[in-house]
């Protein structure tokens, strides 16, 4: 009885630890790119999980600053395709923290080998509630006066977007080149097609590898700019009634596995939040599709 | 209820996704790649990239950096000695070491995504060309080894 509640016991801590275990014996080198809104045409290597987590402090007009935060599981399906699922937060000051919701993204390379120009295809689908802040993107005639809703009004708002990017991106003399157009459809009630877009340009502090492992090398450093914006909807197209982003980047690529990522964002009119705060942190880990699968019993 | 479809719809393409050699939802075993079909592709490079030569190729630091690279973003798949993997073949064969920097310099740069290899352009030119020559060096007099223990801050 005893021995097979330890069985019993010891299975169940197997189970817990596992993922634990598996995680930090399969930690991958990153070369991520310093963007926090624009996508470049990069995808997961395949059979690696990149775990990341994202925070955006906001000013507000006419309400309370806030503070989002979102987590990002990035699986490299395989050399072509990359699916990644979000877990979104936020918290208002003065008012109370709320989960918003979750978005289930998958991103897909068109072209086999390397072009010009090198195509994306983004499709994510979103459950969140009005009371989402984290400004992945944005988009439509999305302003800053939304956000100043109390919590408990907007979160009774739930939403259902499909949301479809074409992401452009090429490397050129060691800049990267990004651009993305977006196209939003809320599939609750009758909302038209939104739009919006996001552009990038960055760049490594040194193009040549040095010999030695180190911290504080140049080309663990990636800086370079980022801008956003809405572009309206179906029926009113144009910048007017949009917000608008510029925002400096900065990743540094530690040879420990970790990324960090840094950008204070700019609003470019009335419409914008005046100041966006954004950081992340994020961790890969190679071959996490294998191990998982020997956990459940596939073959290595 | 219509929320909880969605999130039972996601769970399960997650699993099926992360899981995919587990026998009782596939029963195919994912043979390694053929190491044969990844070579091919190295013919496939265009003339002018094969005549391409390595700017690094007289560069002390080329072949320790490169050495640091790979153990960054190819071994993993390739072996910590290029000697093959599970996931990625032997670079050590005549077919990798008789090709031109030039053709080592295209198929990294464009990758065999068919084949489940990443195009790793994301690294810069310079550093594509640090790989190349370390790759260069395996087969060739020994290396300069690197000071791996050295961290400088």
């Amino acid at each position: 009885m005893m021995k097979n509640y330890k069985m019993r016991l010891s299975r169940k801590y197997r189970f817990l630890f596992a993922p634990l275990v598996i995680m930090v014996s399969l930690i991958a080198h990153a070369q991520e790119s310093p963007y926090i809104v624009t996508y470049d045409h990069y995808l997961e290597e395949p059979g690696n999980l990149e775990v990341e987590y994202f925070s955006t402090f906001g000013t507000q007009r006419a309400g309370n600053d806030f503070h989002a935060f979102w987590s990002e599981f990035e699986y490299g399906a395989t050399a072509w395709w990359t699916t990644e699922f979000y877990l979104d937060g936020q918290s208002t000051f003065n008012q109370s923290t709320l989960f918003t919701g979750f978005r289930w993204e998958n991103r897909f390379r068109l072209l086999q080998r390397e072009h010009f120009m090198n195509p994306v295809l983004y499709i994510e689908y979103e459950q969140t509630s009005g009371a989402d802040k984290i400004l992945k993107e944005v988009e439509g005639h999305d302003v800053e006066s939304d956000y100043a809703t109390p919590n408990s009004i907007a979160r009774q708002e739930h939403d259902h977007e499909l949301e479809s990017k074409l992401l452009l991106s090429r490397n050129f003399h060691g800049w990267n080149f990004a651009e993305n157009t977006l196209a939003t459809k809320n599939l609750t009630g009758g909302n038209p097609w939104e739009f919006g877009y996001a552009l990038g340009a960055s760049r490594p502090l040194a193009l040549k590898a040095s010999a030695h492992h180190c911290n504080f090398c140049p080309e663990n450093f990636i800086a370079g700019v980022e801008m956003y914006g809405g572009l309206g909807d179906r029926n009113s197209f144009g910048l007017h009634d949009t917000s608008h982003y510029l925002a400096p980047v900065l990743a540094w690529n530690l040879p420990n596995d970790w990324t960090i990522r840094l950008s204070p964002g700019f609003g470019l009119n009335d419409n914008s939040h005046q100041f966006l705060l954004r950081w992340g942190l994020s961790r890969e880990f190679s071959g996490f599709g294998e191990a998982i699968s020997h956990l459940f019993g596939g073959r290595r | 209820m219509k929320n909880a479809r969605v999130i039972s719809m996601i769970t399960l393409t997650l699993i099926a996704v992360l899981s995919d050699s587990k026998p009782t939802l596939a029963k195919r075993h994912k043979a390694p790649p053929d190491p044969d079909l990844i070579y091919a592709e190295l013919t496939k490079a265009p003339a002018k990239d094969v005549a391409r030569q390595n700017p690094l190729e007289s560069d002390p630091e080329a072949i320790p950096a490169g050495d640091k690279l790979f153990q960054m973003h190819c071994a993993e798949c390739h072996g910590e000695m290029a000697e093959g993997g599970k996931k990625a073949p032997s670079l050590l064969v005549d077919e990798v070491q008789k090709s031109t920097p030039g053709t080592l310099f295209w198929l990294l740069t464009n990758g065999v995504v068919r084949r489940g290899m990443p195009v790793w352009s994301k690294l810069p030119d310079s550093q594509r060309w640090q790989l190349v020559s370390y790759l260069k060096s395996l087969s060739g007099p020994p290396k300069p080894t690197p000071d791996q223990g050295d961290t400088k801050h």
